[in-house]
């Protein structure tokens, strides 16, 4: 199979990246060690590659009505310059993907999905635009090879982001420098003549930014990150401590906590599932689950015995039988401890309860800790 | 990079080198293959006392991405194994060729230990 490289491919190898396969994409996983890279962003700043994901832009007079039928979150709240967190389900509840909607314009939205969800999704939002009545009101266009994006993460990144964009927004939510954006607000600005779009949001659980680019542009944008970032300590970080990082806080990752057989309610992130919206594609069943609970729940666990990392796919036990499975799983580099999440049935899913990781053959101990394992300093 | 390949010990295509003392050999993992792995967080061994074949997957040392088999590069019985590195995974890390030695064997057939590769093979095979 020919690897998709993003257009920092170069930047990565003269970073020193070990590049390995993901989701059909040949990404850094690190440049330096995991652990090190886990902890920059914990304690300073760190920069990811993030031109993997893919863009759809919705436009039109019926978007934003369109993506409340299509979507699981309330996206009237979004006034322009706001994004949130949101889902696309089947009728059956299943996820189809986890995103991100931001609101660009008054008939403008732009959506940030999995890599490995690209075509899938966008057969999907053209296959419910085609029977959506007011259709000829809205466009979809799939912008993901055009675009690319970096996310910049961690506690010393508004002072960074202030450098790399130094003059007052031109779009979105209006500020006068990055570092006035509020947590979800998105805004326009300048950069070598054209224009990026800054997020304030992240998967790592620091503060820090995503900057999306034309492509063209995004490496011009990685390295005067790179070159203003020395007295922020920013260091490229790759997949490997992206995962560990978002393991750590329990955010989701496709293919692993969601699946087409795995609902958001049964996934713990019902917050986004807003049922007083309306009607739309999931719907019925959401609230059947959300009322009358679910098959499945995931939990979040720390060993508590000495142990080797759990790791996707090792077997959970409780009261001595097998009763799910482990769906992500690492050595905490905050923690340095093994952490996890996985599914089990309902009446096992109590914070303080103990369970059993099977690994190698032998079962460790563990407990069910309330979300998010770790929690990064304020 | 700059990776040690000592000129005293043997080595196995799996990244693993054989320090021979009369009978007994001390096992472990080389500059290279920490390297490669970074960040070591756990280190499993074999109980001493069992009889392992040259090849047979006997220990497994886990980094923070992914769970590794070690192969025992001669066939032997194991007579000691280092608690040290049990305690202390990062040894792997520091230490490759001393504190972070893994298991020793007693070991059962000599002519195994020099059907490895030498250092200067192990250097080529690297690439280094």
């Amino acid at each position: 199979m020919n690897l998709k490289r993003t257009p920092l491919f170069s930047a990565h190898q003269r970073a020193g990246g070990k590049l390995i396969e993901f989701g059909g994409w040949e990404m850094p996983v690190q440049y330096s060690t995991i652990t090190d890279e886990h902890l920059c962003v914990r304690r300073a700043a760190g920069i990811f590659d993030i031109s993997h994901m893919g863009e759809v832009i919705v436009r039109g007079p019926s978007a934003e009505a369109f993506l409340n039928a299509t979507l699981t979150n309330d996206i009237r709240k979004l006034a322009v310059g706001l994004g949130q967190y949101t889902l696309m389900c089947h009728e059956h509840g299943g996820v189809i993907d986890d995103l991100y909607a931001y609101r660009l314009g008054a008939q403008e939205y732009l959506l940030i999905i999995n890599a490995s969800r690209i075509e899938p999704d966008v057969a999907w939002l053209e296959q419910r635009l085609a029977a959506f009545p007011q259709r000829a009101d809205v466009t979809l266009t799939n912008v993901s090879d055009l675009t690319a994006a970096v996310a910049i993460q961690g506690p010393k990144t508004p002072g960074l982001l202030d450098q790399l964009f130094p003059a007052e927004s031109t779009g979105g939510t209006h500020v006068t420098k990055p570092s006035e954006l509020k947590k979800n607000q998105i805004a326009q600005f300048a950069f070598a003549g054209q224009v990026v779009c800054v997020a304030r949001t992240g998967y790592s659980g620091e503060d820090g930014f995503e900057v999306i680019t034309p492509a063209t542009l995004i490496e011009a944008v990685w390295d005067q990150a790179l070159k203003l970032g020395h007295p922020f300590c920013l260091q490229p970080c790759g997949l490997g401590a992206r995962d560990t990082l978002r393991t750590e806080v329990c955010y989701p990752l496709y293919g692993h906590e969601l699946d087409e057989n795995t609902t958001p309610i049964e996934a713990g992130v019902g917050y986004f599932v807003a049922l007083e919206k309306g009607e739309f594609t999931g719907r019925t069943v959401l609230a059947l689950e959300k009322a009358g609970g679910t098959k499945k729940r995931l939990i979040a666990f720390k060993m508590t015995d000495k142990a080797p990392p759990p790791r996707p796919h090792y077997l959970i036990w409780a009261d001595g039988a097998q009763v799910g499975e482990v769906v992500s799983g690492t050595q905490s580099p905050s923690l340095n401890n093994g952490i996890g999440m996985g599914y089990v049935p309902p009446q096992f899913a109590t914070i303080g309860g103990r369970i059993e990781i099977e690994i190698r053959g032998r079962r460790f101990a563990a407990e069910i800790v309330k979300k998010p394992i770790y929690k990064p300093a304020a | 990079m700059n990776t040690q390949v000592p000129a005293d010990l043997k080595y196995a295509k799996s990244h693993e080198w054989l320090r021979v003392a009369g009978d007994v050999a001390a096992v472990g993992i080389t500059d290279h293959a920490q390297h490669e792995l970074t960040d070591v967080v756990f280190v499993e061994l074999p109980a001493v006392g069992r009889k392992v074949k040259v090849g047979e997957a006997c220990a497994v040392v886990e980094s923070v991405k992914t769970a590794s088999d070690i192969y025992a590069p001669v066939s032997g019985e194991v007579v000691e194994v280092n608690k040290a590195v049990s305690d202390n995974p990062a040894l792997v890390n520091t230490e490759p060729y001393a504190g972070g030695w893994f298991f020793k064997l007693k070991v059962a057939n000599a002519a195994e230990a020099g059907a490895l590769l030498s250092p200067d093979a192990y250097k080529a095979q690297i690439g280094g």
